[in-house]
């Protein structure tokens, strides 16, 4: 990545802008002043910087959306527990906006902590994430179909409350999900600079749960593969490639309204600024790919390796020319190419917000690397991602990839200091 | 302060004891007085029910061994109160501050085994305001959980040695239904066994654990591997597991036995002690026993029978008899006392009713590999919910003079 120091020299230059989206706290503007005047290495700086970024928890729309892509993730997805009640649900969902506003400031869970509650008693706190700072946690809640549907949606007393489009994606073609990798009641995606951070939250909002929701899978994400802006240099996939070049980026607030917040006046009301969160776990077989040919990799995914320009020609940020054709008659970007059939030219203009992360999870007994790309989307209705999925269908890549999980979730809207996640849909 | 609370907990550890009868001999006045007579078949009590109160019990040993008399709490565990060692022809007195609901009355001669004529005892009429005094409580939390190990470990001998017998005799069918039957007071009571660091390799450990160590491996599980030779070969396909001869059987049983006995010499012995602390962290350790990698939970504890619901059981039902001693100390403790009482009572019935579907010790529990990983991830998901309220429970009943 040779052009890697050009791009994070921006990242001064970059205060500003996130300053204007609201998204930054003051610690981080002077972090990153202060980072900026030691003159040390842009790398470091930006290290520095983004140990001490703080995401407020609290606003419109939950942070961990359009919030500049972390290079960590964990993921969870829990189901409640059969004896869980509307009362302890809504418990819980205090409980965990209440340790969520501390944890993306860099504080503890609670304000004893992990050393301030006596010898005789396991600290509230787990404590490994002490002395790493904010760095940039987001936390994310989502809601299951599952919540609201079948005996649970019942006994919570909100079968009527679901969000329109909430519902199980519908099978694609080469899926080969397993139960215990997909569902589930509702979920928590943390995103941090510091892997230990994102696992931290997870942990400690674990806990707060016995009893009432259990995780029921989770995923570590280490390496984005998206970014959602555009002085984020543009990050790779483990097929080499980089991914997200066409992503919604957070500042084209009229796309993000058109695509993905909910309207003001959708229905149900609770879930208006809200959006649907689709998350997708793709095994790549990497070793099969790693002995394509270099330009049988850059027909599949229709896009040149080094650069990211369509093979329609260009730069990364160029538009692709879908109708430019070779000498010898052939599309440049191949009909068949990850590019062609994904790209919102090619499916009526829908766009997503995508999120992804890599996952490595070591070698499976064959040897074979476990490892591949744990997709997220966001979207205002989950349609956008069904039809851009069946666009899929006649992808290339699908030879080095399965898709083994599968979830979407309601993600409510952001919360203001005082009340708590997703209060609307219990009122 | 801290010199006041020590002189304080001297003079009132003797009012604890003739609260809880270990030493008493004369009956607070005004108690109901009801006659035991102990034999060695019979545990005959003078009357079944009592108005709420001081309640006496004078006990007479009308049998030819030395015997002990127990008012057990309605889950026929924990014990309220006991007298022991009442040699033939004695008679010696028990008196409890009963509260109303419903116990048992049994008495124990050759102080060993499951007792005889254990009997529904009703206690009627008001709530009567319990001792907050915190030394007073305290003592009598520890002589009636030190009671219940004794009790326990007496319990084991005898069903152990029921176990083995049928082992050695052959009998096989016999010995694979006692199996998990004679270990549920060992795991009742385990973190107490593991006090005595060389008892518990040899009685319980793993066969993975006795082999890391380079132990020999005996005890339980070593008898679970012959019983269920069939599973054994399956587990180690790359081991040569042979069958016991009839001598290998009587060794490793005579081993058991032993060691069991050893185990109640020294928890019968005079200088065993246990403190506040030992009875509530040793709940805490049986909750980590079932949950940890070789524990009951992911159902390696009895790999080759399966029984690990009934250890499951036993664990649970330990840790809520060591809650159960320590329950009123934690409510004088105020309301943060209350609180979290309040939410282990809901959470260790909850534990148990969602054992209670796969069975009982009377009736059997199910073989644990017919539980699906769902089922195994509810059961977990409920330790948890019980586990992490009580962590907290030293902190509680002893957090106050610790932080000074």
């Amino acid at each position: 990545m040779p052009n890697e120091p050009e791009r994070t020299g921006k990242e001064t230059g970059g205060v500003s802008r996130r300053g204007f989206l609201g998204l930054v706290g003051a610690g981080a503007a002077a972090a990153a002043a202060g980072g900026a005047g030691y003159g040390i290495g842009a790398a470091r700086a930006q290290a520095a910087s983004g140990a001490k970024t703080v995401h407020p928890f609290y606003g419109t729309h939950q942070a961990g959306i359009t919030t500049e892509v972390q290079q960590h993730l964990y993921f969870a997805s829990l189901d409640l527990t059969d004896s869980t009640t509307r009362d302890d649900l809504i418990e819980l969902l205090k409980a965990w906006t209440d340790a969520s506003a501390r944890l993306t400031h860099g504080q503890q869970v609670t304000a004893e902590g992990a050393v301030g509650g006596g010898p005789l008693k396991p600290p509230d706190d787990t404590g490994e994430a002490l002395g790493l700072g904010p760095a940039a946690l987001t936390i994310t809640f989502g809601f299951g179909p599952s919540l609201f549907t079948g005996e649970l949606g019942k006994r919570l007393s909100i079968a009527d409350r679901k969000p329109d489009a909430l519902a199980d994606l519908p099978l694609f073609a080469f899926d080969i999900l397993e139960d215990e990798l997909s569902g589930g009641d509702l979920c928590i995606q943390a995103c941090a600079e510091d892997p230990q951070v994102a696992v931290h939250a997870i942990r400690n909002l674990t806990r707060l749960a016995f009893g009432k929701a259990m995780i029921r899978w989770a995923q570590l994400g280490y390496g984005k593969t998206s970014a959602t802006s555009k002085k984020q240099a543009t990050p790779r996939n483990l097929f080499g490639f980089k991914d997200g070049t066409a992503n919604i980026m957070a500042n084209e607030t009229a796309d993000l309204e058109a695509w993905v917040w909910t309207d003001a006046d959708s229905q149900p009301a609770w879930f208006a600024g809200g959006t649907y969160l689709v998350v997708r776990k793709i095994l790549m077989t990497i070793e099969s790919w790693d002995r394509a040919q270099l330009g049988e990799q850059e027909q599949i995914i229709g896009r040149d390796k080094f650069e990211g320009a369509p093979l329609s020609g260009g730069e990364e940020f160029t538009d692709p020319d879908f109708g430019a054709v070779e000498a010898d008659g052939a599309f440049a970007i191949p009909a068949d190419s990850h590019v062609r059939l994904a790209h919102p030219d090619n499916n009526g203009g829908v766009r997503i917000l995508r999120r992804g992360f890599n996952f490595v999870e070591g070698n499976n007994n064959l040897g074979q690397l476990t490892a591949g790309l744990f997709f997220i989307a966001f979207q205002k209705d989950p349609q956008q991602f069904i039809d851009v999925q069946r666009s899929l269908k006649s992808d290339a890549l699908n030879e080095y990839i399965r898709h083994v999980g599968s979830a979407v979730f309601a993600v409510p809207p952001g919360v203001r200091e005082g009340g708590y996640i997703g209060q609307g849909l219990f009122e | 302060m801290k010199t006041t609370r020590v002189l304080a907990a001297t003079t009132t550890v003797a009012a604890a004891f003739a609260m809880s009868g270990c030493v008493a001999n004369n009956p607070t006045s005004g108690a109901q007085a009801i006659t035991v007579a102990s034999t060695a078949d019979a545990c005959d009590v003078s009357a079944d029910t009592a108005t709420s109160g001081n309640v006496s019990f004078n006990v007479t040993n009308a049998g030819d061994t030395v015997t002990e008399f127990y008012v057990l709490a309605d889950d026929g565990l924990r014990i309220v109160g006991e007298v022991e060692n009442i040699a033939p022809a004695a008679s010696r007195a028990l008196t409890i501050q009963a509260q109303p609901g419903n116990y048992f009355t049994v008495c124990k001669p050759g102080m060993v085994g499951d007792g005889v004529g254990k009997t529904p005892f009703t206690v009627t009429g008001q709530e009567i305001a319990v001792d907050q005094d915190e030394a007073a409580q305290t003592a009598t939390a520890v002589t009636n959980y030190t009671a219940y190990v004794k009790t326990q470990v007496g319990e084991l001998v005898t069903n152990v040695k029921k176990f083995t017998d049928a082992y050695v005799a052959g009998d096989d069918d016999e010995a694979r239904k006692l199996f998990p039957l004679a270990r549920v007071s060992y795991e009742r009571i385990e973190p107490t066994a593991e006090q005595f660091g060389d008892l518990d390799p040899k009685i319980d450990y793993r066969k993975p654990g006795a082999e890391a160590e380079g132990l020999e491996f005996t005890g339980f599980h070593r008898i679970e591997m012959d019983l269920w030779y069939g599973e054994a070969v399956k587990n180690y396909p790359n081991e040569d597991i042979e069958q016991l001869t009839d001598a290998g059987r009587k060794k490793v049983a005579d081993q058991l036995n032993t060691d069991i006995q050893a185990l109640y010499d020294k928890v019968h012995s005079a200088d065993f002690a246990l403190t506040l602390a030992d009875i509530t962290n040793g709940a805490i350790g049986l909750l980590d026993e079932v949950a940890a990698p070789d524990g009951k939970l992911p159902g390696e504890e009895d790999e080759f029978s399966h029984t690990d619901l009934y250890d499951f059981y036993a664990n649970v039902e330990g840790a809520d008899v060591a809650y159960e001693s320590v329950r009123d100390i934690a409510i004088a403790k105020g309301a943060e006392g209350k609180t979290l009482v309040a939410e282990l009572d809901k959470q260790f019935k909850a534990m148990k009713e969602a054992l209670a579907k796969y069975g009982n010790y009377t009736d059997g529990f199910v073989s644990y590999d017919t539980v699906s990983q769902e089922q195994r991830n509810a059961l977990g998901a409920q330790l948890n919910a019980l586990s992490e309220p009580l962590s907290q429970l030293t902190h509680t009943v002893l957090g106050v003079e610790q932080a000074e």
